[in-house]
């Protein structure tokens, strides 16, 4: 049976990491954005 | 056996991006996005309204990513012109550090969640209002004003004319005379900076293909014009002080740099034909950022003020 992975240069692989921990990251920040949005509308319909 | 079939797993991986996040972030246009958020911030806490620091944060940072997202979309569609300029040529797409694909996707991507975002920490005519922002730069602009006419940069300005705007519509849910005004500024503060720019990137623009007005026109022209846009601009510039809702201070100051302003458009005005070293137009290009920057750090400023000490928002 053939290889047919793709074998990755170091400097590929580098940026590749790079882009996934930015994404990581990113994700992580929606998800805080999202839980502080909630918590103020929460807060401001509970005291209006 | 793979449903792709691949020879050489080298050469594959010579397809694989070598992108780093900075490149990305480069798509974003940070400067340009820097003072998107400036503008913005500054309608924002001008509004008379209450304002929610981590609301306004958020919105904030939705209306910079919008902007952002609006850049990257203008790097995908004008790649191929980008990599003709030597101000463009250098970025991320036209160097092929970022494949177009991934360039429109990271585009698209970021306009969804930054309206989305400002819809659901602020409020949905805000959020319409970014969503038409990045549309008209990236549609109406880029695809097509920008290659098609020599008053490109004057209908596409209101593009980046709209932050304060939408940032004013984020905290008040509204449109009013003070959010137009501040529209008013940037709008016909687009024409005589970006001609400036364009009369020393002359050849550039021409190399390109891009008909901006030098290259339409002719220099005698541009000059012309970069001259009565600022005469109309100045007045503009002093107008929320003129129409109450910014204080002495502001009024002062807009009358200095206004006149500093007339002062270097006249330069480029008398600027000799065929001046190859351009330096009135690359002055008036570095006072123009200064001056919008500085009217609207002003405005901000005040509007800081008022809310720390409690005072009522002038105008407001």
């Amino acid at each position: 049976m053939d290889d047919d992975r793709v074998t990755l240069t170091p400097a590929q692989a580098k940026a590749r990491r790079r882009r996934s921990i930015a994404i990581g990251l990113f994700l992580v920040a929606l998800v805080v954005i999202f839980y502080f949005v909630s918590l103020a509308k929460m807060t401001s319909g509970w005291s209006s | 056996m793979s449903l792709i079939e691949i020879d050489d797993g080298r050469a594959a991986g010579a397809t694989v991006s070598l992108a780093e996040p900075g490149d990305f972030l480069a798509l974003m246009k940070p400067r340009v996005m820097s003072l998107v958020l400036l503008t913005a911030v500054t309608g924002y806490a001008m509004a008379p309204a209450t304002l929610d620091p981590v609301l306004g944060f958020i919105s904030m940072l939705s209306i910079a990513v919008g902007a952002g997202a609006a850049g990257a979309l203008n790097m995908w569609y004008d790649a191929d012109i980008d990599r003709l300029m030597t101000r463009t040529a250098k970025r991320p797409v036209p160097t092929g550090r970022v494949a177009p694909e991934s360039a429109l996707a990271f585009g698209v991507a970021l306009s969804l969640l930054s309206v989305m975002t400002l819809g659901l920490a602020s409020n949905w005519v805000a959020a319409g209002f970014l969503a038409f922002t990045i549309f008209f730069y990236a549609v109406i602009y880029t695809m097509w004003l920008k290659r098609s006419t020599p008053q490109n940069i004057v209908i596409g300005g209101a593009a980046g004319a709209f932050p304060p705007m939408v940032g004013w519509a984020a905290a008040s849910g509204n449109v009013t005379v003070e959010s137009v005004t501040l529209f008013l500024i940037i709008f016909l503060w687009t024409p005589p900076h970006f001609w400036a720019l364009a009369l020393f990137k002359m050849r550039d623009y021409g190399a390109a293909g891009v008909p901006m007005l030098p290259n339409v026109s002719g220099e005698k022209a541009t000059r012309l014009q970069i001259l009565l846009y600022s005469l109309v601009l100045v007045p503009v510039g002093i107008a929320p002080f003129a129409l109450g809702f910014a204080s002495p201070v502001y009024g002062v100051a807009s009358i200095l740099l206004g006149a500093n302003f007339l002062r270097h458009a006249l330069a480029v005005y008398r600027m000799a034909d065929g001046d190859a070293a351009m330096v009135p137009a690359k002055r008036l290009f570095g006072f123009s950022i200064l001056y919008l920057f500085a009217l609207f750090a002003i405005l901000l400023c005040e509007a800081l003020l008022a809310r720390g000490l409690g005072l009522p928002l002038i105008g407001g």
